[in-house]
Order: C-alpha cells, then structure tokens, then sequence
C-alpha cells in the first residue's frame, strides 16, 4: 500500500487571478483566525493517517503569507503527522512574493520542491491574466531558486487564450527550458465556473480558441516538450524523467489516500471522499466550536471506484489496468474499437490513452464503461 | 319529493373555458368547500391538468336547487376536447337532453365550436350557448352574439353572458339548465338499457362503467349483459358520481351513474355498448355503437432490451385504463423486442408515450408514426401495412393507397395564402372554400392521413400565428405512388428509421431525415454516416464529425467527484440512447427524422 499524501489549502491571495476557481480570499484580516483553527484541524487528525510521503502547501497563494505564518503552520504538520524520510515536500509560489529573503527561509523549512506560477513569459500575456509580476521578475526568480539549492522545480503555465498564437506559445516554453525546470505543468486556458473569465466569455468579452485551434495548441505543446526530453505524464503535466513526476499530484489519479487540510480542501480514504467547507469563516467557526469543518462525504461503491479508475487512468501515462474493469467481453470490444481508432493502446494488461486519447480524455470512460 | 333530473354536457373550442365553467357549477351547487376546491376538478390525469385538455370524459352529478325552490339533480357529463376522441365525445352527447356552448367572447365562433354544434345537433340536443370570458378587455360580445346568429343559426337572446373565471353568471348558467334542457324520457318499466359512455380502471375494483340509464333500473345482483359481445357479469355495485363515488340502491331511469360489476378490464366494455339485464334483455340495443379503430401506428421499444418485461407489464396495466389502445409484439432488427401500437390520433400517441414514461418509470423509443396503408398484390391479395417494417416487395406491388382525410380548416381571411400553401405541400387537392362569416374562411381540402399525423397541426397554428383550427374526417383510400425510404446509419440500415412516404416526395423527405438525424446524434469519438436510401439507391446523405477534443485541464482533489458526477449524468443520459452498432442514437432521434423544415 502506498503512503499517503498530505495537502494543505492555503486560502489566502494578494489577489484574485481572473481564470482561477480555487477558493481564497484576498484579504489577510482573517489570517490569525485560519491559523488557529488550522492547528486544531491539524490535531483533530493526528493518529488517524500513517505516516505521509507527501506534502503540498497550495492554495491561493503559500507565498503571500508572512514567513512566520509558514513557518507556523509548516512546524505544527511535522510535530503532530510522521512523514518519510524522502518526503517530497512541495510549495506553491507566485514570483511575486520570492524575494531573495523569503527564497532563503522557505529553503530553511525544509521544502524540496516548489512550483512557481509564472503562467507566462510573455508580459502581454501576464497582463490579461491578471499577474503581478512581469517575465523578467519571474526569470530573475527562478535563477535564484536554482543557486539558493532547489534542485527540483516546477513551472505552471497557462495557454490557448484569445490573441496568442501558437509561435508566441511555443516561445513561452522555448524560455521555460532555459531553466530546465525538472516539471512543467501546462494548463490550457479553462473557464472555470464563477470566474470573472466565465463571466466574460458570457457575455462575449473572451472568446475561447475554437476545437481546431485548441488541438492545436495541445499536440504542439507535447510534442516540442517531448522533443526537449519531457515526459507527457498526465494530460496537462510533464517531467524531466520519471523521478520528478509530482509524487503528491499522482496520489489523486490512483486512488492512494490523501489528507486535504484547511477550507474546499478534499480528502479520500478507504473508499470514502470528504471535503471541507468552501469558506474561511465557516471553517473556522466549525474548528471553534470543536467540530469538523466538513461539508460533504461520499463513500464510493464498487462500480463508483473502477468509474473513476478508468476516468484517472485515462488522464495519465500510467492508463488503467484491465483486471480492474473485469473481463466484460462487452468492454473488451469497446476497447479494441477505440484502439483501432487510435485513442488508446493496450500494453499487456494496462489500457493507456495515446495524443488524440489525452484530447477526449473526459468522454472516453464513457466508450470503456458502458 | 324525488329531485328532477338534467341531463347536459358542456362542449367549447379549445381553451374557450370549459373545464372552468365546470369547476365552477360544481363550485356553486356546494359539492365541494371553496377552500378544498381544486382547479378543474374534472380533469384528474396530471398531463389532463398541465395540458389544459381533457382528456377521459367523467361525469358528476350537482345537486341543486333553483330559484323556485325546486331540488334538482344535474348530471354533468364532462366531454373530451380534441379530434382523437370525437367518438367518445359522440356517446357522451347521447347521453345527455342538453349541452352548454361555451364560446369566449373574444374569440368568438371556432372551427370546433361549429363541430360540437352539429354533433350536439344530431342527437337533437337543446343548445344553449354561453359566452365566456366577459370579464376580458379584449371581449366583444355584440360580434359574439351577431356569430352566433349567422354562424350558429341560434338564438342569440337565450345566450347566457359570464366568467368562469371570475364567477359571474353562474347561477344564469344553472337555472337554464333546470329551465332549458328537457328532463329525461321516463320509461322506469322498460327493458333496461344503459348507455356506456366511459369506463375507467380501479385497482380494487375493476373497471367502473360511467353508463346513462335510458329505461328501467339497476340495482346490485342484477345480472347484466353487454349487448356488444353477450358477456354478463354480477352487478357488485350502483351508485352516482359525486367528488367520489357514492354508492346508491339502484340507478334508475333518465339517471347518470356508475356500474361496478367485476368486469376486470376496461378493454371488456365498450363505449357506446349498451348494457341491458341478463335475465330480461332489451331486443335491441341503443343506436350508435361502434368499435373504435385506431389511425396511427407506431412501435414501442424499451432502451435496453432488458426493460422488454417491464414494458410488457406496463402497456397492460396502461391498457387496463384505456380501451383506445391497441397493441401486439413487434420487433426490429435496430430495436429489438417491442410492441406495435395503435391509437386513435397523435395526441392519444402522445398521451400514452407520457403515461408510459411519468407514470410507469419506463425508457422508451417509439418509431415515426405511420398510418395503415393498403397494398394490392400482383396476385389479386390486398395487404393492410401498418409499419414499414412490413412494406411488400416492390415488384410485386400492383396498386398502392392510402387513407384520405376531408380538413374543415377554419381560418382568418388573411391566412389563406399560407394555409394553401401548407396543405398543397402536404399533398393537399380538391379544396373547396366556406364563408361563414365576413371575414373567416372555412378550408375543406382532401389530404392523405399520413400528412397530417405528424405536425401538421403544430405547423397549421405556427403559420396562422394561432388562429387556425382544424379538424378532419376520414374520407377513402386512394391510389398514390409510394416507396419505401429506408435510413442507414455507419452503412448499417436502421429498420425503425424506415417510412413509406409518397414517391415524389421521397428525396426531399430523405434529405430532411438526414438533417434531423444530424442535428439529433450526437458528435461521437468518430465520423458517423447517414444515408437515405430508396430499394438499393442513396438519395441523400449527411455526416455528424468526430469531436476532437474533450478534456479539462485540471484534475485534483476537488475535481474529481464533480467529474466522476459528471460521467455518471452522461452514462445515464446514453442509457437513454439506442446503441446501433456504436452509434448511440438518442430516443427523440426516431421521431424526430419525420418533422419537417419549420421554414
């Protein structure tokens, strides 16, 4: 069995990205107050997880926060879980907030890994999504992670928006290898419900790039990074080689157990998923009151399970197994019919998805499982 | 004192008020408290209720006394409203003395206005008109009035003003009933002879006869015979319909009432069947009995073969509440085992395909409607061919027909042009234009049934922007050109996809099959081919494209259950999809290949 994987959903930004979905507020009045009640969270949990080979500060931002808050709520995870000696211990940062000091003291709590969102290198492109950091900032960045001991770095990008061709895409990652970043995620651009994005595609004011284009754009991007030694691991990830594929990322696409700490944070255990509520006061008002802040627990059924096995397996490089959907002759077809089409391959007894198989990903459990 | 006895029905154009001006009768006669009353209390089927039609005729009886103090008890036949059922609607009619017309004052005289009159007329009913709905801005009653006299050839003097909707006029309405409608003959000595003019299903017991009585009585362990087929039964109970049923001694002469007698389905009894004791039966039954045929067939199929039980289950306990409906086991190639179905009309067609799903829970398909067709072979046979499935072998076919109808289309001036235009598309000849007011024309055209059974009554409101209204009577069969157009979906042949349609229509009516197949099939992982397709020859063609890409950036924690819901949603949805090869075809898929362009 796998060890489990730690997550903790840091709620809190500079300032809200107009494309993302992600619960956080851009406040930091109610920090003192989340922190409290993020360490009687953190005790309410304590025994019930073995120990984790994982852990992610996402969020919202982990980098906005003062170095004290981190430092806070780093020390209360390693005094009150167990964690394995090579635990990947991940942060996620905006190269906003990675001034030289703060590269150095989070270095000093012991992550190993950080991912920076720089989304682009194209200071236009920045502009529309809504950062604040030009190119430049976010390259000074990533050099001195680099010299400050991060061996392990990942970069998030965003593309297929209205206005940028594939030449200034293509570019973008053209200066993302600069640094030989041992992760890439590439994100196409998604209108994500409730976002001002959403909105604006609405009423007109964005216009997405069209299927042809969007096609495009995500064949070329495989391609250039598998030319430039890049695994295409999971359908908007890729990694220098197979050690640096996001251990913790991994653990939601096998259904190995994951712990998701602090508000919209979900879990999953022995079948059962569990998330917390989408409101920082809600958490806290719960953790105050000595409950848990949970909103909604769904126990997976068998059938529920192999559903998702399949919708996981057939987003990553890894596929599924066929023992795991039985051998139902009526599947068994279904699957030859879909490899004759190319959208997948069968590797002794793994189904794994091709190019054009990542490009339907979400309607091709549909064709498996019927 | 025995209360008088009046007999009377209510009949109205569609939507002119007529379940209201029942609610309120019943209303005002104090059957019901104010605070329990239910709109249209008549009409209990939900789709009745959301549709605004009635659709089974029911009967009550409204105890009242009028202004000079003497007891009353009105029988209110309720009557169906649409064309699909004017045979229903006919025995309801014999078995009143009476009928309000109800007309809404700013409509004024309607195509089946004029319908119902003359129906009313041939079982030499006293008439008394009602304009409805003074209480509109819009009403005109002086024109009303002046249509009724031209139009209707009544007296408009007798015509009763009021609003349902707003109560006025009620007690009007009452008293000429009692004043108006003759009371029953009164042969209480005679043979007993009830009229059937309903029947309905309940589970605990049998099937409940709404009959009229016409001379004698009845009482319960009477053994009584259905004239129509000689079948007798013990009669368990009598009684007259109240909100409820309310159990009596017996029924007697000039009565409305009920009969329950073990009969165990409704398709045992027919309407316009008399019933007449066992032991000293009438020598001949009351006039107007026919069986009722039906005009539109179509084939019921489960989605998944596996429901094929449930189905049959289901249509028989539907059939049990509805002697309308014929059935019998079908099957097809694309489909698999179903059912071939026929009704009296499109709308009963719809009726049953909505019980089917709401109240029975079943997924269903059901094929292109067609009507029977007749075929008269190189060998001198003529075959009957309901469903294309059974289309002959073209070269043995000598002579092929169809059924005729006769349209009364009555129309504002102004939509002449573009009604003409539709029947003539619609294969339309030998019209023949009515006047009956300055102003209004009446279309009688002759059509072939097929052209009308699908939307041509949606077609016929759209293109008179709601003023047209139809009815039709079947006229003959008559020779026509016919072929069999068969679709092919990935070079497979759907067989429930065939039609028979008329030879020179067939490549426009391919080309339309294609289209809506198009935009019906959803985009698959693959390229999807659809063909029309004559004896061995494409005649038309469309293809639904592959979609290329299906996939969301982002899949972590919090995605992940929203995605599997997701799956589950579309798995369900295509459940509701006929697989046909690997092509998931969606049920409305079947019938929407016969809808034509809405230009």
């Amino acid at each position: 069995m796998k060890l489990p994987g730690l997550y903790v959903h840091i709620p809190f930004c500079r300032s809200k990205c107009p494309y993302c979905g992600f619960y956080s507020l851009a406040s930091t009045s109610l920090v003192s107050r989340w922190l409290d009640a993020f360490k009687k969270e953190v005790i309410s949990y304590r025994g019930r997880f073995r120990c984790f080979d994982s852990l992610y500060l996402g969020g919202g931002t982990p980098t906005f926060l003062e170095v004290k808050t981190l430092k806070a709520v780093v020390d209360c995870l390693f005094s009150n879980f167990d964690f394995a000696p090579d635990t990947e211990t991940t942060i996620e940062a905006n190269p906003a907030d990675l001034t030289p000091e703060k590269i150095k003291r989070i270095r000093g709590m012991g992550f190993n890994r950080i991912n920076v969102g720089v989304q682009s290198f194209d200071d236009e492109a920045l502009l529309f999504l809504g950062r604040r950091h030009t190119a430049g900032e976010a390259e000074l960045v990533l050099k001195r992670l680099r010299s400050c001991g991060f061996d392990n770095i990942g970069i998030d990008l965003i593309y297929g928006f209205e206005g940028q061709s594939l030449k200034g895409w293509i570019e973008t990652l053209k200066k993302a290898l600069v640094f030989r970043p041992e992760h890439l995620s590439c994100y196409q651009l998604t209108f994500e419900k409730g976002t001002p994005f959403s909105k604006m595609k609405e009423r007109g004011m964005i216009m997405p790039l069209g299927e042809e284009k969007e096609c495009d754009f995500f064949t070329s991007t495989s391609k250039f990074l598998e030319v430039n030694g890049y695994d295409h691991y999971e359908i908007s990830n890729f990694a220098r080689k197979k050690a640096f594929y996001s251990r913790h990322n991994q653990k939601y696409w096998c259904h190995t157990p994951y712990l998701g700490l602090g508000p919209s944070a979900h879990s999953f255990h022995n079948s059962t998923r569990w998330w917390n509520v989408r409101s920082i006061r809600k958490y806290c008002e719960a953790l105050e009151n000595r409950e848990a802040p949970v909103e909604g627990r769904e126990g997976l059924t068998n059938e529920q399970m192999i559903l998702e096995s399949v919708a996981l397996g057939l987003r990553t490089k890894k596929g599924f197994g066929l023992k795991q959907i039985g051998h139902d002759p009526k599947m068994m077809e279904m699957l030859f019919r879909l490899k004759k089409s190319g959208h997948i391959r069968i590797d002794k007894d793994s189904v794994v998805p091709t190019e054009k198989g990542y490009l339907v990903a979400d309607c091709l459990p549909l064709y498996v499982i019927v | 004192m025995m209360p008088k006895i009046r007999n009377f029905s209510i009949i109205a154009h569609i939507d002119h008020g007529k379940s209201t001006l029942a609610d309120r009768l019943i209303q005002r006669t104090g059957l019901v408290e104010d605070r329990k009353f239910r709109d249209q209390i008549l009409d209990d089927m939900d789709i009745e209720r959301e549709r605004g039609i009635t659709i089974k005729s029911q009967a009550v009886t409204l105890p009242y006394i009028n202004k000079n103090g003497e007891q009353f008890e009105l029988n209110l036949i309720d009557t169906p409203g649409h064309v699909d059922f004017s045979y229903e609607v006919s025995r309801a009619l014999a078995s009143c003395e009476g009928v309000l017309l109800v007309i809404d004052a700013s409509q004024g005289v309607e195509a089946q206005t004029v319908a119902n009159l003359y129906a009313a007329m041939e079982h030499d009913l006293a008439i008394i008109p009602v304009i409805n709905k003074i209480d509109l801005s819009s009403a005109d009653i002086e024109s009303v009035k002046e249509q009724i006299e031209v139009d209707l050839a009544l007296d408009s003097d007798t015509a009763i003003l009021c609003s349902a909707k707003k109560g006025t006029g009620i007690e009007d309405v009452l008293e000429a009933v009692t004043e108006q409608i003759p009371p029953p003959s009164d042969d209480a000595d005679g043979h007993l002879m009830a009229l059937v003019f309903d029947a309905h299903y309940d589970p605990f017991r049998g099937t409940i006869v709404s009959c009229r009585i016409f001379s004698g009585h009845v009482k319960s362990g009477d053994r009584i015979r259905l004239m129509s087929n000689g079948a007798t039964y013990k009669v368990e109970e009598v009684g007259i319909f109240r909100l409820g049923r309310e159990p009596r001694g017996r029924l007697s002469v000039g009565e409305v009432g009920y009969i329950i007698a073990g009969i165990k389905t409704v398709s045992d009894t027919r309407i316009g069947d008399t019933i007449t004791l066992d032991c000293d039966p009438a020598p001949n039954p009351l006039p107007g009995f026919r069986e009722v045929k039906p005009v539109v067939f179509s084939s019921v199929y489960p989605v998944t073969s596996e429901d094929y039980t449930a189905l049959t289950d289901s249509l028989e306990k539907y059939k049990l509440n509805d002697a309308a409906l014929v059935f019998q086991k079908d099957s097809s190639a694309a489909l698999g085992l179903g059912f071939r179905c026929g009704f009296l009309g499109l709308l009963h067609l719809e009726i049953v395909q909505e019980r089917l799903e709401r109240e029975f829970g079943q997924s269903i398909i059901m094929t292109v409607p067609t009507v029977q067709y007749r075929f008269v072979l190189a060998n001198g046979e003529t075959i009957r061919v309901d469903n294309p499935l059974y289309y002959p072998d073209p070269a043995g076919i000598e002579k092929a027909m169809e059924p005729y109808i006769r349209t009364s289309i009555l129309i504002p001036e102004r939509y002449m042009g573009v009604v003409m235009e539709l029947c003539l598309e619609r294969r339309g000849e030998n019209s023949r234009f009515n006047y009956p007011t300055p102003g209004r024309i009446e279309v009688q055209i002759d059509m072939p049934l097929a052209e009308v059974i699908y939307d041509f009554y949606d077609r016929l409101k759209t293109v008179t922007q709601g003023y047209g209204s139809f009815d039709y009577d079947l006229l003959d069969y008559r020779k026509n050109d016919l072929a069999k157009l068969d679709i092919l979906v990935n070079g497979e042949k759907v067989d429930a996809l065939s039609q028979i349609v008329h030879r020179d229509h067939a490549r426009s009516r391919a080309v339309q099959a294609c289209k809506r197949l198009k935009e019906e099939i959803p985009r698959h992982l693959f390229k999807i081919a659809i063909q029309g397709a004559i004896g061995g020859t494409i005649i038309a063609r469309s293809t639904v494209s592959p979609f290329r890409k299906d996939v969301t950036a982002k899949c972590y924690g919090g995605d992940i259950t929203r995605k599997r819901k997701l799956l589950e949603k579309q798995k369900k949805g295509k459940k509701r999809m006929k697989m046909v090869g690997s092509v998931a075809i969606p049920q409305s898929a079947f019938v929407a290949v016969f809808k034509t362009d809405s230009k």
